[in-house]
């Protein structure tokens, strides 16, 4: 569904990513993992197109998307959740939700049908979206991606400033989310129990390149750490 | 003498908010000062001017002027603007050099002296004064500027969607809004407002070339103390600005009344240094 190849991307004159490449296929649950500074947020702006792509190629569903705005590729079908959850401030609840619903030119009675859910965000439909805490945030951002019915979903630390017991919850609902949608999504993270309580295979990512591919059941605390990065945590 | 006083306080705010709405919402939507706003004036005023001398009822006129406007202001962000989001002193710069281009062209195609309107309204003595009644319905559209553009922002979904790219464009843009046909739909609009303004007030006024610089500088001082939300912004200033105007030219006069809305202004940014809804979160 996604092939990226040979991806670089950067900021400027600093370049981030060295000649990456992967493949997302529909159903799959691909998480990728690595420190700060390796490179997963600055791939998935690539993915989404906030962040101009130096040369590579990306693919989704066979079309090149390279040089897409945004916008199209949203209509597209590729979701983002960005780090920090990208919430508009000023908006209420609702109103961040509708905007995403508008924003495709998706009919608005999807609210509710998302909403059932998402039971946590009900009773604040009327609360500016900038006066939510971390977690509440976090489920949001994932319902304001699943009202516009995305083909993938790019998720970038979603357990970034959030309790260990949202955590857990976040992790049961996006399983639950999984099976009932058959959602594609590509995860970035650093938080190894959440990527192994949900990914269907793992990729290691370092200095801007995919380093190597682990199934979950090799991804145990010792030969992560090891392979992660080298570096002691 | 309570009458005239409410009447001049009233037709200060009402001015104000006719000058500056349109700049208001390209600020505060955009944020990019447009310094050939009153020259956006000006070209409404003309197309007021000759759409009365072909003999069309004013109304027309008015609508004309927003429409036309309008479409030029589109025309300005797709050859101009569009390439300079987040450049605040470039923006200033290509505005100000856009403004004198069209003074200079109108100038060489309308020549520099000031057109009128043959205007047919009477006046209503109040308190022992006489006023034009014109100034009535210069009141009346500021209000519907006011009402529409809020209905629309509130309301719809255009507004939704322009509401929340105000806030975070690159987001917005992400979840698939094209940032550029907001952008050039709000200057549009913002156009279409002064276009609108330069009608209303051509029967007043006139038309000349050199018309804008006279508002501009009024313009500017309403939407800087106003701060970044359009409309909390520019109601709130006009309404400070009118209420000293209004009062302060009634015991003195008009002069003395410019001078202490311009103190005003200083104190005020010294005091809030971005505007009086600089701090709100939220709003319009």
């Amino acid at each position: 569904m996604l092939a990226v190849t040979d991806l670089c991307s950067g900021y400027g004159p600093i370049r981030v990513l060295n000649r990456l490449s992967l493949t997302v296929k529909a159903g799959e649950f691909v998480g990728i993992l690595g420190h700060n500074g390796m490179g997963k947020s600055t791939l998935l702006k690539t993915l989404i197109g906030l962040l101009p792509t130096t040369s590579g190629q990306i693919s989704f569903d066979g079309a090149d998307i390279t040089m897409a705005p945004p916008h199209r590729r949203a209509r597209l079908g590729v979701g983002y959740v960005p780090q920090g959850r990208g919430i508009l401030p000023g908006l209420t609840v609702r109103d961040n939700l509708l905007f995403a619903a508008a924003a495709l030119k998706k009919p608005a009675d999807q609210l509710d049908e998302v909403l059932a859910d998402f039971p946590r965000l009900k009773n604040l439909l009327a609360r500016p979206g900038g006066a939510l805490s971390g977690g509440e945030q976090q489920l949001l951002a994932l319902a304001r991606t699943l009202i516009q019915k995305p083909r993938i979903v790019l998720l970038d630390e979603p357990t970034e400033g959030i309790q260990p017991s949202i955590i857990d919850e976040i992790i049961d609902l996006l399983n639950h989310l999984r099976n009932r949608r058959n959602l594609t999504v590509l995860l970035v993270e650093q938080n190894i129990d959440f990527i192994r309580g949900l990914s269907d295979r793992v990729l290691l990512i370092q200095r801007g390149t995919i380093v190597s591919e682990l199934s979950v059941s090799q991804l145990t605390d010792s030969t992560a750490m090891g392979d992660f990065s080298g570096v002691v945590p | 003498m309570i009458v005239t006083i409410i009447y001049l306080v009233m037709y200060s705010i009402a001015l104000l908010t006719l000058i500056s709405l349109g700049l208001a919402v390209i600020f505060g939507l955009m944020k990019v000062i447009n310094l050939a706003h009153g020259e956006f004036i000006m070209l409404g005023a003309y197309v007021c001017v000759l759409c009365t001398d072909a003999g069309l009822p004013l109304w027309l006129a008015f609508l004309a002027a927003f429409v036309g406007v309008g479409l030029f202001g589109i025309v300005v962000e797709r050859l101009l603007i569009r390439f300079l989001y987040g450049r605040i002193i470039d923006t200033l710069l290509a505005t100000w050099g856009l403004s004198l281009f069209m003074v200079g062209i109108i100038t060489t195609v309308f020549g520099p002296q000031a057109r009128s309107v043959p205007l047919s309204f009477g006046n209503v003595q109040m308190g022992g004064m006489s006023f034009s009644s014109y100034n009535f319905v210069l009141m009346a559209v500021a209000a519907l500027m006011i009402a529409v553009t809020w209905a629309i922002l509130r309301y719809t979904t255009f507004g939704l969607i322009v509401r929340g790219t105000m806030q975070r464009a690159d987001m917005a843009s992400a979840l698939g809004v094209n940032r550029n046909m907001v952008y050039m739909t709000t200057f549009g609009y913002g156009a279409a407002l002064a276009g609108l303004a330069g009608a209303v007030l051509a029967p007043m006024t006139g038309a000349s070339p050199n018309m804008g610089q006279f508002f501009i500088s009024k313009a500017f001082v309403t939407v800087i103390v106003g701060g970044q939300l359009p409309l909390t912004g520019t109601i709130s200033a006009s309404g400070l600005f009118g209420v000293i105007d209004g009062s302060v030219s009634y015991f003195w006069s008009s002069i003395v009344g410019e001078v202490s809305t311009l103190v005003a202004a200083v104190m005020l940014l010294r005091l809030l240094p971005s505007g009086i809804t600089g701090k709100m979160r939220s709003g319009l």
